[in-house]
């Protein structure tokens, strides 16, 4: 069942938003031909994930729907959709700026603030913990591998970026968190 | 002798770290010096960076790249996010001069600047394009007796016009490199099926994702082999420790070792597992050790 839908929401200035991502302006030539969703593995295992309908929503300008969509996030950008896709509409792309715009709107998993915050104090997504020095230890590497978790003066270059892009505020707990 | 400067990423050296030194160890065996590049940071990951703000993406992912261009060597990745977070970088700043001076004004600011003049490989890639499957296997002394799932993973072939590595529905390179270790590659279901983790969908909906890690475990089981071998590290987090989580949320086992393929070729230059770290996988891959010390030709 799908719900109805009122042309006074939608909003033509969201849908310009999306179309400045490179090519994803061809999402307006998209006929439906469902080759997107039908083999997209996380529409397998998930019905909520609809890549088509995602986009279909952008084409019509339905910001508050799709930013709001929690399944948004589900997207695993595997490129099998856009590489199949026979209007050349670039799928994932498209699905990231649709992201990147929520995130400009406030909104954003928790988990993925949290792991935004590791690299704005680690400089690494996934940091070093204590089991794997022991492994680094026992195969003969140096405990702590030549990233910037061994040079403190490329961390500090690290966070200046990330302080000059504004992603630290981006992603704390006080800021346009939802 | 060939120098290609070494990009680390997350995962490899702060969980697999058996990945690292089986790059190192298998390189230089082929002749190629990995110069350490030092003071990396996280590519950062494509999916999920890219996803929040692509200026954070693009300045974080260019320092990377300048640390390369200061040694003059081109970057050898071993893992597919980092690989895809890299070149995509690495091709927009080359192509698009305004984005490319809008970077460097924020790379001013830590005394850097983006030239464009190296290139970022992927291990697989590159000992397909640059060393070859034949050459490989006559530098091989222990070939494998194993079954093998090759896992490509999607970043390495796709999106495939920016990584022009021919078929990204059927392409063979990678099969190709693990069947120049004496190991059969085993087809199996859905073989280029994603394992579910990127996009950042592990860190926000993990039990979806490993859904689809499961579905991918089955398929291999079901043809049979001994390990799985890849060629990214988050692939290997999600296909190992994937395992684990399976057996806590849904009660369903899943014994399958996972190799990396630097650890698969470390295998057939005659390293032993432990120096590869293969038995510090979160799965237990003691039978595979067994066979392999019992089964090796």
């Amino acid at each position: 069942m799908s719900d109805s839908v009122k042309t006074s929401d939608f909003d033509q200035a969201f849908r310009q938003e999306i179309f400045e991502e490179p090519g994803a302006d061809k999402i307006a030539l998209c006929f439906n031909c469902t080759g997107c969703s039908s083999g997209c593995p996380m529409t397998e295992q998930e019905a909520e994930y609809n890549i088509r309908k995602f986009l279909r929503m952008a084409n019509l300008g339905m910001k508050e729907q799709l930013l709001n969509n929690p399944y948004i996030w589900y997207c695993t950008t595997c490129y099998k959709c856009q590489e199949r896709c026979p209007q050349g509409v670039p799928n994932v792309d498209a699905l990231l700026k649709i992201r990147t715009l929520a995130v400009e709107n406030g909104i954003m998993l928790a988990p993925h603030k949290k792991v935004g915050q590791l690299v704005v104090k680690f400089g690494h997504a996934v940091p070093i913990n204590d089991d794997t020095k022991e492994k680094r230890k026992k195969l003969g590497l140096e405990e702590v591998p030549p990233t910037v978790h061994r040079f403190s003066e490329a961390l500090d270059e690290v966070k200046k970026l990330i302080k000059i892009a504004g992603f630290d505020e981006i992603v704390s707990e006080e800021e346009g968190g939802k | 002798m060939t120098k290609l400067s070494f990009f680390l990423g997350c995962i490899a050296p702060n969980r697999y770290p058996g990945i690292e030194i089986a790059t190192q160890k298998t390189l230089e065996k082929l002749g190629v010096e990995l110069e350490d590049l030092e003071g990396t940071s996280c590519c950062p990951a494509p999916g999920v960076f890219r996803s929040f703000d692509k200026t954070t993406w693009l300045a974080l992912a260019s320092r990377n790249i300048t640390l390369s261009e200061e040694l003059g060597d081109d970057i050898l990745t071993i893992c597919n996010g980092c690989f895809g977070s890299l070149t995509d970088a690495n091709h927009m700043l080359k192509e698009d001069a305004t984005l490319k001076s809008d970077v460097n004004k924020i790379l001013s600011e830590i005394g850097r600047e983006f030239k464009g003049t190296q290139d970022v490989r992927h291990i697989i890639e590159y000992l397909y394009q640059e060393i070859g499957a034949e050459k490989i296997n006559e530098i091989v002394t222990n070939p494998l007796d194993l079954k093998v799932a090759v896992h490509y993973g999607c970043h390495l072939v796709k999106p495939s016009k920016e990584r022009h590595l021919g078929s990204a529905e059927n392409p063979t390179f990678f099969d190709e490199l693990v069947e120049a270790t004496g190991a059969t590659s085993v087809d199996y279901q859905d073989k280029m099926a994603c394992c579910g983790a990127g996009g950042g969908a592990r860190t926000a909906v993990l039990e979806t994702s490993l859904k689809l890690v499961d579905k991918k475990l089955d398929n291999m089981e079901a043809a049979d082999v001994d390990c799985i071998v890849d060629a990214c590290p988050f692939c290997h987090l999600q296909l190992d420790v994937g395992q684990t989580e399976i057996k806590n949320k849904f009660e369903k086992e899943h014994v399958m070792p996972v190799l990396h393929y630097s650890q698969l070729l470390g295998l057939a230059m005659g390293f032993s597992p432990e120096e590869l770290g293969i038995d510090m996988n979160f799965t237990d891959t003691a039978t595979l050790i067994e066979k392999l010390r019992g089964g090796a030709k």
